[in-house]
This record gives structure tokens, C-alpha cells and sequence, in this order.
């Protein structure tokens, strides 16, 4: 498994002694390790040498010579020179003032365009604007009916066109938008190959026929070193204005994207992060610089955090928080509201240093829901008043969660030290000013 | 040399192959002289193909000792050397699956590498060569899955089992399993849906998938990965967790009428040791060819044959 940038730079700078005094054979080998973190995470070898020799100049510079904490001060370079050449901050879709205004999708095969539109339809839809796909792939066999039935569960119209000819279905689809009211046209083209010339004309004949005023090219975040090679073909004959990234919910660091737009100049727009529709996210630069050098997401965290946090049911839990009155039925709220969030496993991936957990660490992503089973076994009376649980009743609730007596102990003896973590919190917080507790008091661990 | 495949991966590679011919030519053009820009240039060409900085270090290292202890005596020799020692290290021995007779395989891969594609191609090309063939759909998850097999399966004439979209997809297994059983079938091939191997969900899934299979199977059962050539690093990835949940027999890898090398998969056969038996070099439908590891070296190393 890879270890992220930060730890492996913290290794080369232990082993020198005479600390602050770096000799160019310690920037040397400060270097080889960013060069093979690069290329480990898929940033194409040309770009890597360029980085590179960029960063060296800079470490070389006296700031980390003296610096307390050399390792740290070159990851501090490494990240800021990598988010400088992903875009330094995050870029929007542009879109024109004429209605309909058309966005297309271009890439290779099996980058996921099809998905990528009707995510993409899903988003600005929630932005107020009523979208209209266009289902421009008539070689792949069903790739118009997967357009279709992704409509279908959004409630977003698709257009499929007479006949096979996508340069015409794309025209006559943008035609329907005006006819239908709809503002925002998502033309989504059949997978090509870059080396393809014939296929390659027809998507500049599509480009012709609509004039979209955005071309966003598709990537899969898992490419390799062919990524370049592919978008710099499609930059030149397509032209295409941003990148969305796809299928970055998998552990792929996605070095690709970087490439591609160290090479192509084309933002990232967008990103793919699960088979779910809504799974489409704006692309932030620096984050993605520290997912490429392993080093976690805490931004993307609090952000699921608040969002999935039901704001009404925190205020209230907070009150009674405050009272140090915490039932197991609160607990139980607590555990839900982390679990909305995702598998313990995309939590712990976000955490700095969490994506390097040896794979045979098993998260057990069932423990949460045991947990869930053996507070929903007991009675209403019970979990008000756990003190009431007796022997018997363990038994009965342990039969009722399928899990053993032990289990049950467990999440008492775990439910009692956060209950008592809160009479603390709101004993010191009566004497001070109240605040806002958005954290998880006692997470129940895995049994 | 000149199989049909190795015509088409020419065809399909016409550009990367000028490219790269330009590129070794300046390899070769240094004459006896293995300078350290040699080295250089020979290890930003293997990991241009996605053979992974691990890999390319290690192999390079080798060859230099290699090279100086048999004072190989130009780039010419060195860049043979080199791609014969590729052919092995990818050569895993190993039963192509789709050749035994009978047998059931699985087919399994992340989203997008193709696989519902290979499973068309090759049932048509087994069909044709007097396989009874039967597909089984159990990609139940991604829109229009199953109507995009089902063309392929008309296309060749083959029988496809398919559930409703949602279904479980060991349940279609085992109903393949019991129809593929009626009409005496000899290749059964079952396609799923494509899934990320980060998903614990989805690859417990496909355990179960894999423990219907062996359940209810008449034939021996293979379960094959497939691999999109385009995929970089993330590949042995990818390849170490299906091999764990499943156990993978071989792999198919596809896409590579593209500029991509599919490098990655020299890594996977080091590191696990699964073989390579077909590969995809273009969208005709009879398209996914064997496998030959000398072909594929000579197209990593840009060696001329």
C-alpha cells in the first residue's frame, strides 16, 4: 500500500542529522520520493519531470534549509505548486445567456458519460434550471435506453431522435428544448477512440451542428499514463472547455486529471463520486492535490457532515444535551446522523492518514447496524431508563437483535461513558458560554 | 510474425508505433553508448505504458546489471532483453477459460472496461465455432444493462437469461445455471454489473454470485477480470481485491486499439500471477483476440520485429 507524501518526505528528513542544513543530495532524495508518489497516483511522466524540477528550485531555496521541519515545508511546496497547476481554485460551468444553452459530453469509451449527464442534468435541475437530454450514442447497443431510464428516474425528458445519425438527433434535440420550454440542453455522445479519425470528425460535426457553449470532455479517474494522449487528441480536434472526473468514489488517486490539465490547460469542473445520481460534485483543486498525495480530505468531511446533520434535530439534542438529560434514544440519533455520511470505510478514507490503513484492517460496517437492531429491541421505557435493564430483559433484547447478551453489555457500557461524557460537557458548559456540539459523543466502536 | 492479431494491434497502434519507433530509434541512434540518458529514456518508456514506478525501477535495475555483466553490446540488445524478460513475466501459464469445454465462467470488473462487450464477442465467436453457448444477464444494477447484452446476444443467436432490473443478481445466476442445465449448454458466461472493488457491499455481492455458481454449476466454474488498457496504477489495485474476494482465473483486457499500452498488467501477473488470455483491439464484434506475451512486450518496449 502506498504511504502518503508527507510520511514517506518525514522518513528522508529523519535519517539526516545536522537538521536544517540540507545538502542537495537530501533535496535529491527528498525529490525521488515525490516523483514516485506522482507516479504512483497516474500523473503522466513528462508532467512529474516538470513538477519536479519546478519544486526542487523551490526547496532548494533557503526557507527550507532553515525551516525546523524541512519534511513538512516541502509537502507545504509540493501541495501548493500541485494546486497551482490543477486550476489554484475551483471553476464553474459557464454557461452562455441564450436559451437553451447546450452543454456536450465527449471522452472514450467507458469514462462514463452517460452517467455523467444525467448527474449533470440532476445538478442544475436542483439549481432551478429544467434540463433536456440528448441521447446522441447510436452505436453502442442500449446506450440510448440507459439515457432513457436515468431520465426516467430523475423525471428529466430525454430526446432520442429519428433515425441514426447523431449530428442530426443532437440538432433536432436542441430544437425540442425550444419547443418544450427547457433551458438547458445535456448532449451526451457515443464513446470514441482518439486514434479514430472518422468517429473523432463526427463529434466536431456535433460540436458544428450546436454550438454548445460547453464541451466538457469525460475521464475516468483510474486512466493512466494514456490520459494525456487522449485529451490532448480531443483538445485539438473537439476543443473541449473543463473535465469532469469520474469514478472517484474508488481509491484511485486520479493523477490523471492532473495531467490532463497541466497538459491541456482545461479545468476540472466536476467529479463523479458514486452510482448514486446524485453523486456529482464541483471540483476543488487542493483537495484533489491532497488525495493524489494521500493525504486526506478533512474539508470534504465536515462538509458531508453538515451536510447530512438535520440541523432541527441537532438544536433540539443540543438542548437536552445541555441538560445532561442523553437517552439511547438519543444515541441512537447520533449513530444514525453518522451513518448517513457513508461506510465507516469513505469516512476513515478521508481522514488524513486513514487512506493508508492496511487493506486487511476489516471495518466492520455491521457493527453500526447491531448496534441499531439491539437499541430498537428494547422498549421505549428502556431506553429512557437504561438502569432498568436487567438480566432477563438482556436476553430478550439480544434475541430480539439477533446478537448475543454480550453484544447488549456492550453497547450499555458504551452508551453509559458517553452519557457520562455528556453530564461533564454540560456541567462545564452551564459555567461558560453555550456551545455548539456537533460531534459525536462515545462513537460506539467496532464490538 | 503476422497473425491476424498481431496485423490488427499494428493497425490500431499505426500512430503510438511511429511514435515510438521515433522514440527507440533515438534510443538505438546512441549506438554501444548506454549512457545514464539511456537509462533514462528506456525507464520513461515503461512507465509511459503504465508499467508503474515499482515495476519499471526494479526491471531497469536488473537489465543494467544484466547488461553489464554480459556486455550486451548496444540499446538493440538491451531493449530485446528487456522485452523477452516482459513476455516472461507476463507468460503466467494458465487454461484460457473461455477455451474449456464445459464451463461456466463469471466476469467480473470495475465500471466501463468493457464487459458486457467481451461477453457479446465471445459468445458469438464460440457460438460460431459450435459452442452451445448461454448468457446470463446478472447486471441488474446499471440502466439498460440488460437490453444492451440482450443485442449482442441476438447478434449471436445466443440464449440470454435476464431477470428485471433490480433483481438479485445470484438469483439470475442460478436461473441461468438451471436453463443453461436444460438446454445442455457447454459455455456458460455470466455478465455483472461493473463495481468498484472499494465497495464491500457490491464485492460481497459477487461472493455470493461466486457461491451460487459453485453450487449450482454442472461445469467447473472460472471467474475472469476484466481489465480497461487504459488503467493506470490503480489496476493491481483492482486486480488484488477481486483475486481476494474470488479468486480470478485470468484476464481480458481490452481497449487496446487505443495509444494505451496496458502496462498495469505486468504488474498484476508479477504480484498475482493471473494470466492474460484475450485481448480487445477493436469494436467489430469478433474482435477479442488470445493473447500473445512476446506481441505485447514488443508493443511495450517499442522493439521492432
Amino acid at each position: 500500500m502506498f504511504e502518503n507524501l508527507s510520511d514517506r518526505l518525514q522518513a528522508v528528513f529523519n535519517k539526516l542529522t545536522g537538521r536544517g542544513v540540507l545538502s542537495e543530495a537530501d533535496v535529491d532524495a527528498a525529490m525521488r520520493e515525490v516523483r514516485m508518489a506522482l507516479l504512483e497516483a497516474d500523473v503522466n511522466f513528462k508532467t512529474v519531470k516538470e513538477f519536479v524540477t519546478r519544486v526542487r528550485e523551490r526547496a532548494v531555496g533557503s526557507d527550507v534549509m532553515k525551516s525546523l521541519t524541512p519534511g513538512q515545508m516541502v509537502v507545504k511546496i509540493v501541495l501548493d505548486e500541485l494546486t497551482a497547476l490543477m486550476g489554484g481554485t475551483e471553476s464553474r460551468l459557464v454557461l452562455s445567456g441564450r436559451t437553451p444553452s447546450v452543454i456536450m459530453l465527449v471522452g472514450l469509451q467507458g469514462s462514463g458519460k452517460t452517467t455523467a449527464a444525467a448527474k449533470l442534468a440532476n445538478l442544475l435541475r436542483k439549481q432551478g434550471k429544467s434540463p433536456l437530454l440528448v441521447a446522441c450514442d447510436v452505436y453502442r447497443p442500449a446506450a440510448i435506453d440507459q439515457l432513457e431510464m436515468l431520465g426516467r428516474q430523475l423525471d428529466v425528458p430525454v430526446y432520442r431522435g429519428e433515425g441514426d445519425d447523431p449530428v442530426e438527433i443532437a440538432r433536432a434535440g436542441v430544437k425540442d428544448a425550444v419547443a418544450r420550454m427547457r433551458d438547458v440542453v445535456i448532449v451526451d455522445t457515443a464513446g470514441r477512440l482518439h486514434v479514430d479519425e472518422e468517429m473523432m470528425a463526427e463529434a466536431v460535426a456535433i460540436r458544428q451542428a450546436v454550438r454548445p457553449d460547453q464541451v466538457l470532455m469525460v475521464i475516468d479517474a483510474m486512466t493512466g499514463q494514456d490520459a494525456v494522449n487522449a485529451a490532448a487528441a480531443f483538445a485539438e480536434r473537439v476543443d473541449f472547455d473543463g473535465v469532469i472526473v469520474t469514478k472517484l468514489d474508488g481509491d484511485a488517486r486520479g493523477g490523471a486529471a492532473l495531467s490532463v490539465r497541466a497538459v491541456t490547460g482545461r479545468p476540472i469542473k466536476f467529479a463523479g463520486v458514486g452510482e448514486k445520481l446524485d453523486a456529482l460534485e464541483p471540483f476543488h483543486p487542493e483537495r484533489m492535490a491532497k488525495r493524489i498525495l494521500g493525504m486526506g480530505d478533512m474539508v470534504t468531511l465536515i462538509e458531508k457532515a453538515q451536510e447530512t446533520v438535520d440541523t432541527d434535530a441537532a438544536a433540539e439534542m443540543e438542548e437536552r444535551l445541555a441538560r445532561g438529560a442523553f437517552t439511547l434514544d438519543d444515541f441512537l440519533s447520533q449513530l444514525q446522523q453518522v451513518r448517513k455520511m457513508g461506510s465507516i470505510k469513505d469516512i476513515l478514507a478521508m481522514v488524513p492518514g486513514g487512506g493508508k490503513l492496511p487493506k486487511d484492517v476489516d471495518v466492520d460496517e455491521g457493527a453500526l447496524t447491531r448496534v441499531e437492531a439491539i437499541i430498537r429491541s428494547m422498549t421505549p421505557g428502556e431506553r429512557t431508563k437504561p438502569q432498568t435493564i436487567n438480566g432477563s430483559r438482556r436476553e430478550r433484547i439480544a434475541r430480539g437483535a439477533g446478537v448475543t447478551v454480550y453484544d447488549v453489555n456492550q453497547v450499555l457500557k458504551q452508551f453509559a461513558q458517553a452519557q457520562k461524557m455528556v453530564k461533564q460537557l454540560s456541567q462545564m458548559q452551564r459555567g461558560g458560554k453555550r456551545k455548539r456540539i456537533p460531534g459525536i459523543p462515545g462513537m460506539p466502536g467496532p464490538f | 510474425m503476422s497473425t491476424p492479431w498481431f496485423q490488427k494491434i499494428g493497425d490500431g497502434l499505426a500512430s503510438t508505433r511511429e511514435r515510438l519507433k521515433g522514440h527507440l530509434n533515438v534510443l538505438l541512434d546512441r549506438g554501444p553508448d548506454l549512457d545514464a540518458a539511456f537509462w533514462d529514456d528506456l525507464e520513461d518508456a515503461l512507465l509511459q505504458a503504465d508499467m508503474g514506478v515499482t515495476a519499471t525501477t526494479e526491471m531497469v535495475e536488473a537489465l543494467r546489471d544484466t547488461a553489464a555483466r554480459e556486455a550486451l553490446p548496444d540499446a538493440a540488445a538491451v531493449v530485446a532483453r528487456l522485452s523477452r524478460q516482459i513476455a516472461e513475466e507476463v507468460a503466467v501459464p494458465g487454461d484460457d477459460p473461455f477455451a474449456l469445454d464445459p464451463v461456466t465462467v463469471l466476469v467480473v470488473g470495475v465500471n466501463g472496461t468493457g464487459k458486457t462487450t467481451s461477453v457479446g464477442k465471445i459468445a458469438k465467436a464460440a457460438a460460431e465455432n459450435g459452442r452451445r453457448v448461454v448468457i446470463g444477464s446478472a447486471d441488474t444494477f446499471r440502466a439498460a444493462a440488460i437490453e444492451q447484452l440482450r443485442v449482442w446476444a441476438d447478434r449471436a443467436s445466443v440464449p440470454v437469461i435476464e431477470r428485471p432490473h433490480g433483481s438479485d443478481p445470484a438469483s439470475v445466476v442460478f436461473d441461468t445455471l438451471a436453463e443453461a442445465q436444460d438446454r445442455d449448454a457447454d459455455l456458460i458466461i455470466i455478465d455483472t454489473a461493473g463495481r468498484l472493488h472499494t465497495s464491500r457491499d457490491l464485492m460481497a455481492e459477487l461472493q455470493k454470485v461466486r457461491r451460487v455458481a459453485d453450487r449450482e454449476s454442472p461445469h467447473p466454474v472460472r471467474v475472469v477480470l476484466v481489465m480497461d488498457a487504459t488503467t493506470g496504477q490503480n489496476g493491481l489495485v483492482q486486480a488484488r481485491e477481486f483475486h481476494r474476494a474470488l479468486g480470478l482465473d485470468a484476464l481480458v483486457l481490452t481497449k487496446l486499439d487505443g495509444t494505451a499500452k496496458g502496462g498495469i498488467v505486468v504488474a498484476v501477473a508479477r504480484e498475482l500471477g493471473v494470466p492474460v488470455v484475450r485481448i480487445g483491439v477493436g469494436e467489430g464484434i469478433d474482435d477479442l483476440e488470445p493473447f500473445d506475451a512476446s506481441v505485447f512486450a514488443a508493443a511495450i518496449t517499442g522493439e521492432t520485429r
